[in-house]
């Protein structure tokens, strides 16, 4: 398998696995389909999606995310069939059409939703 | 049939210096006198896990510690929802004549072995490694997620969630092992500081030292005759990222399979225990399992439905939230109250009818799900 260039590796991408057989889209990478253990193709995502769930996290538990609170965490589910966890803007809403960008993060980036 | 043969519960809170092995010794001590055995008469030990002291064989470390050569002996780990899978796994080996007397035992110094940032830390591990944890999330983060969303899609308020709280706080007041034995208000939930908006302070349990124990037996071992009518398991997801539709929740399905398995609905239930980490996982389990309508926990909960004196008594010991959570041991605790409320020793807690229960477990994020009901057994 391809080492994955996205943004848990520190490059501005989200990255997707779609099924070669059955043409599910999943988020976590790993050698084969979850749905139906088919082959797998990786793609980047074009970042458009609408958020899911929010919470604005004011107790943190380490000193480098200490520094950033409070932070807005949000499941976004993304226009091409799968969910993430990201940042985003504090004042997001469920249901609020965003868009990614990347923004730097206890020592590393995260990618970080803001609306369209 | 398997029974529930004794139980043993150590007071929440704070125990300055003890370990995690000292407070599973204390409870196990209770549980065997409660049961009436001998240490010699345990044939099996199923224990959870310590996130202060972390073992790879940590049921033969409590063994060796207590003093027993047991036939059989393994750790279970799977979250909150451990102290009934381990229950689970108790009636079905001792009901296939594996072990004779099972004794299921957790205790953790969880508040005073760590700082509370490294409790905090260690069980924000839950989360995805790779996609999840690098954004700083933590267990209330989590559930915040799960509990925006609930919120949106069934009209609940932060002042309904509240209402647990209250409740949990308002049985507590009348246990003397409970952590937390001030009275609060739905205002003073509102007030507390946030920790992962919608979840404040008082929306989430706390992190205890304590130690909770029982024992599964193939007979009773004296006049307290509570067996075990079914359990069933649920696991749909691990991660909230690929957490199901809410509509599609593992509580739901390891009721419906419970229900089957005990031949009993919820009509027949007269006591309720239900996991309780944080105001939101109690609203939805209550709903999920048909203790409560669709968005009409907070209500049931405010009009004493769930009261010691109410149709459907729940965690009469104070619950998570308010008894406290020492980790595997804290939803032991469930099943102990649960026990002496069949038994009629549960004093000025005492119910009027606990005749059938059903307890609940989940584990990670409404990950992993156990229920399980309880009858008296003349």
């Amino acid at each position: 398998m391809s080492v994955r260039a996205d943004w848990t590796r520190g490059h501005e991408a989200i990255l997707y696995q779609s099924c070669r057989s059955c043409r599910a889209a999943q988020y976590f990478c790993r050698a084969f389909c979850a749905v139906c253990g088919g082959d797998v193709t990786e793609s980047r995502a074009s970042g458009e999606g609408r958020v899911y769930a929010t919470t604005l996290v004011c107790r943190a538990a380490t000193a480098e995310t200490r520094v950033h609170v409070p932070y807005n965490i949000v499941l976004v589910d993304v226009s091409e069939g799968f969910r993430m966890m990201a940042h985003g803007e504090k004042d997001l809403a469920i249901g609020d059409e965003v868009m990614a960008r990347f923004e730097p993060f206890a020592g590393r980036i995260v990618p970080y939703f803001v609306r369209r | 049939m398997s029974y529930i043969t004794g139980v043993g519960l150590t007071p929440f809170g704070r125990h300055e210096g003890a370990s995690s092995l000292d407070l599973m010794s204390r409870a196990a001590e209770l549980a065997l006198a409660d049961a009436g055995l001998a240490r010699g008469e345990i044939d099996g030990v199923l224990c959870g896990y310590s996130t202060v002291s972390p073992h790879i064989m940590l049921a033969t470390v409590f063994a060796e510690h207590f003093g027993i050569q047991p036939s059989y002996a393994h750790a279970v780990q799977v979250g909150g929802a451990t102290s009934l899978a381990m229950a689970m796994l108790a009636h079905h080996l001792v009901g296939a004549g594996v072990v004779r007397h099972m004794l299921v035992v957790s205790g953790e110094n969880r508040l005073t072995g760590q700082s509370r940032d490294a409790a905090i830390q260690a069980l924000a591990q839950v989360g995805h490694p790779d996609y999840e944890v690098p954004l700083g999330p933590t267990i209330p983060a989590y559930y915040g997620l799960v509990a925006s969303r609930y919120m949106h899609e069934h009209g609940v308020t932060e002042e309904d969630l509240a209402e647990l709280a209250v409740l949990m706080r308002t049985h507590a007041l009348a246990h003397p092992g409970a952590q937390f034995r001030e009275p609060i208000t739905v205002a003073d939930v509102m007030a507390s500081k946030p920790v992962a908006l919608p979840l404040k302070l008082l929306d989430c349990c706390p992190v205890s030292d304590g130690g909770a124990a029982f024992i599964v037996s193939r007979e009773p071992t004296g006049n307290l005759r509570i067996g075990v009518r079914g359990c069933a398991q649920a696991h749909t997801h691990q991660h909230v990222t690929s957490a199901p539709a809410l509509s599609e929740l593992g509580a739901e399905i390891a009721v419906a399979r419970a229900k089957a398995i005990a031949g009993l609905d919820i009509a027949d239930v007269r006591y309720a225990a239900v996991y309780d980490s944080f105001t939101i996982t109690l609203a939805m389990l209550l709903e999920d399992l048909g203790l409560a309508k669709r968005g009409e926990a907070a209500a049931r909960a405010r009009s004493g439905h769930f009261g010691r004196d109410g149709e459907m008594p729940l965690n009469t010991h104070g619950g998570l939230l308010s008894y406290g959570h020492c980790g595997v041991g804290g939803a032991m605790a469930h099943l102990v109250e649960t026990h002496l409320q069949m038994t009629e020793r549960a004093g000025a807690r005492q119910v009027r009818d606990a005749s059938i229960a059903l307890l609940h477990g989940d584990g990670g994020v409404l990950s992993s799900h156990v229920s399980m009901f309880l009858e008296r057994v003349r």
